[in-house]
């Protein structure tokens, strides 16, 4: 693996050169992406193009065959495991809603929380009243709190959604990777789910992947499209719309 | 909140407070019945229903331990008979070096098959084991440091489900047929046997078999308080996460490969407990312990009573060796295809055990009452305080979602969203 070049100033997430292969097809291609403090991206692509792919390698779920992985400029994400990754502060939200089923929500925020993730510190934990405040709080953002003692199980699938959404934010990650938040959503709830995440782009990062053009139109941020595992374009979603290329690969089917 | 949690299913764990009551009361009820009564009165308890009592207490106790792993982490052991053997080994290294002169041979330090085998040493692993509290130590740390091993081993390579089962089959495995060998130094195929006294107690005695079958249930209500502790912390409920959704928790930021070793090492010196309070009342430990198929029976244990709730682990413990005890005198032949059977059954018609049955028929009735409109409304349990009260509800979130809408139509929707 190559040594880090230069790492630009202020940057969260710095993802150059990364390829990953199976099998010889190529799931990402030279990917390269760079995420600012406070930054919110959304990014499109057609099936395959690499987009889960790159949520893996970033979360160390998968180790990229070559190409630099650093966050907050110093940090060799491709050294590390999931588990670490996630304590380093980078939250990730699968596409299928993936809530602890037989806990009820308020359990399911209460995993969540930041901090004591050794085996004794949980054998020994007790919930402090300012962590119940913070999981009160989150309830409140997720719109869950009159379903707190509801088995995760229970709920709707836009619910376990949120729920999923409100774990991510109990870590207390300065990113947030989401992948295909509003799918299996009604347009209520997907119109809620970008206000949420516009709020929480206050003080996060987010990367949002989505096929939901609509949803994308109401993060309005920027937007990079993927295709064959390699950005293809960049910019508004105006601009990449009218992308000649994007439109044959993508928008125009 | 969650401590109200916590402390309602203290409270709600009536069967569990109901269970431990009963087992004390068993650890005082059995001894006097069987010591302070005559043969011929009708509270009269032979020794040879203590022991046989005693032994269902040892099963229990595994299958809690079997519980704590399957139930609770979704770990699959089809290994832990080896832990409950290695246990009972332990303890049947400290039996025989108590009999010293007494064996056959009248070899002070020697047990009788080492002298059999023209042995003039005893093995250096023998050591220490005529020290009561060294073999005690010994029954903790052998199961424990096995299952370190060979679970750092297994869980740092992420060998889950059937892999892992397969695995832990081939451990007890190869582990009966090591003890098989004579030179092993642990009785080979007859393993340990001929056991004199315990501490100074003569273990013929009907009192030490009572102080014995005490001990048994004290240690089972023990085992039970200690899973109880574990599965009602946080700890449990990251190990309901990891057997949920194990990388779910990886994302989340814990260790899970660290949680799955500490559940396992702390079961399996449970079991090896169990093993090591079995063998003092049967009077043998032999290779045939380590026999994949009495890993298997304690599986069916657990899933017949119900798992991931420690008391349906007891019960089924219970259930199954009454069964056993009463099928093999009537019809011996016959055992193991009711054993089959009933694992089949318990498969398809029982997913949460005889435990689960009251809530099952209570489900089904309720459902056949709603005429189908209902059926999912049991699942929410728990919820007593925070049922959902529309006004309310309506009142904390404004928006016109779909949150004041009672549970089934959520559901309906939530359906026709995916």
């Amino acid at each position: 693996m190559s040594k880090p070049k230069h790492i630009p100033q202020n940057t969260l997430l710095y993802v150059d050169g990364v390829t990953k292969s199976f099998d010889g097809f190529k799931a990402l291609n030279s990917l390269s992406l760079i995420m600012e403090p406070g930054e919110m991206r959304a990014i499109i692509g057609p099936n395959g193009a690499g987009k889960t792919t790159m949520m893996d390698v970033i979360t160390g779920k998968l180790r990229p065959d070559e190409g630099i992985v650093m966050f907050e400029q110093d940090i060799d994400l491709t050294q590390h495991d999931e588990a670490e990754i996630a304590n380093l502060g980078i939250g990730r939200k699968f596409q299928k809603p993936s809530v602890i089923e037989n806990l009820t929500v308020f359990e399911n925020l209460e995993l969540a929380l930041s901090g004591g993730r050794g085996v004794f510190q949980s054998l020994l934990h007790k919930l402090s009243n300012q962590s119940f405040g913070r999981i009160e709080e989150v309830l409140e953002l997720i719109r869950l709190q009159d379903k707190r003692s509801w088995l995760a199980g229970s709920l709707s699938h836009g619910q376990k959604q949120w729920l999923e959404i409100g774990m991510l934010i109990m870590q207390e990650p300065r990113l947030l990777l989401i992948d295909e938040p509003a799918a299996g959503m009604t347009d209520e709830e997907t119109a809620l789910t970008a206000e949420l995440f516009k709020q929480l782009a206050q003080d996060h990062s987010l990367v949002v992947v989505e096929h939901d053009m609509d949803f994308v139109k109401a993060l309005d941020c920027p937007v990079t499209v993927l295709h064959e595992g390699s950005v293809l374009a960049q910019g508004t979603l105006e601009q990449v719309q009218q992308n000649q290329q994007v439109i044959e690969v993508y928008l125009g089917r | 909140m969650s401590r109200s949690i916590i402390v309602s299913f203290l409270m709600r764990d009536k069967v569990g407070n109901a269970l431990l009551a009963v087992l004390l009361a068993l650890a005082i009820i059995v001894p006097f019945c069987s010591l302070v009564f005559e043969p011929g009165d009708t509270f009269y308890l032979s020794s040879y229903w203590v022991t046989l009592l005693g032994k269902y207490l040892c099963y229990a106790l595994l299958a809690v331990a079997v519980d704590l792993v399957w139930g609770y982490c979704g770990i699959l052991s089809l290994g832990h008979g080896a832990f409950f053997a290695l246990g009972g080994y332990a303890m049947g290294m400290y039996l025989m070096r108590q009999i010293g002169e007494r064996g056959v041979y009248a070899n002070p330090l020697l047990p009788d098959f080492m002298v059999f085998l023209n042995w003039t040493e005893l093995p250096w692993y023998w050591q220490g084991f005529d020290m009561f509290g060294f073999a005690m130590l010994m029954v903790l740390l052998v199961p424990g440091a096995l299952a370190f091993l060979f679970g750092y081993l297994a869980f740092r390579s992420r060998v889950t489900g059937v892999y892992l089962s397969i695995i832990t089959q081939a451990l007890t495995y190869a582990l009966m047929l090591a003890f098989f060998r004579n030179d092993m130094g642990f009785g080979g195929n007859n393993g340990l046997t001929d056991f004199k006294d315990i501490l100074g107690f003569n273990l013929q005695h009907s009192g030490t078999r009572a102080a014995l079958f005490s001990l048994s249930a004290l240690a089972l209500a023990g085992g039970y308080l200690l899973c109880r502790f574990i599965v009602n912390s946080k700890l449990g409920r990251v190990l309901i996460a990891i057997r949920d959704s194990e990388s779910r928790t990886r994302f989340i930021g814990y260790r899970v490969e660290r949680f799955k070793l500490f559940v396992f090492v702390v079961s399996a010196m449970l079991a090896g407990v169990a093993g090591a309070l079995y063998v003092p009342q049967v009077g043998i430990i032999n290779p045939g312990e380590f026999a994949p198929l009495n890993s298997i029976e304690s599986i069916v244990w657990v899933a017949v009573g119900g798992r991931g709730t420690l008391f349906g682990a007891i019960f089924g413990a219970w259930m199954v060796n009454f069964g056993k005890t009463w099928f093999t005198g009537a019809f011996p032949e016959l055992w193991l295809f009711f054993l089959g059977g009933l694992f089949v059954v318990t498969t398809l018609w029982l997913p949460k055990g005889v435990v689960g049955l009251s809530a099952q028929l209570s489900k089904m009735r309720r459902s056949k009452a709603a005429s189908g409109a209902n059926t999912e409304a049991p699942v929410q349990a728990q919820a007593v305080e925070a049922e959902p009260q529309p006004q309310q509800a309506s009142q904390v979130a404004p928006e016109p979602d779909k949150q004041a809408e009672p549970t089934p139509k959520n559901l309906d929707q939530g359906a026709a969203n995916v």
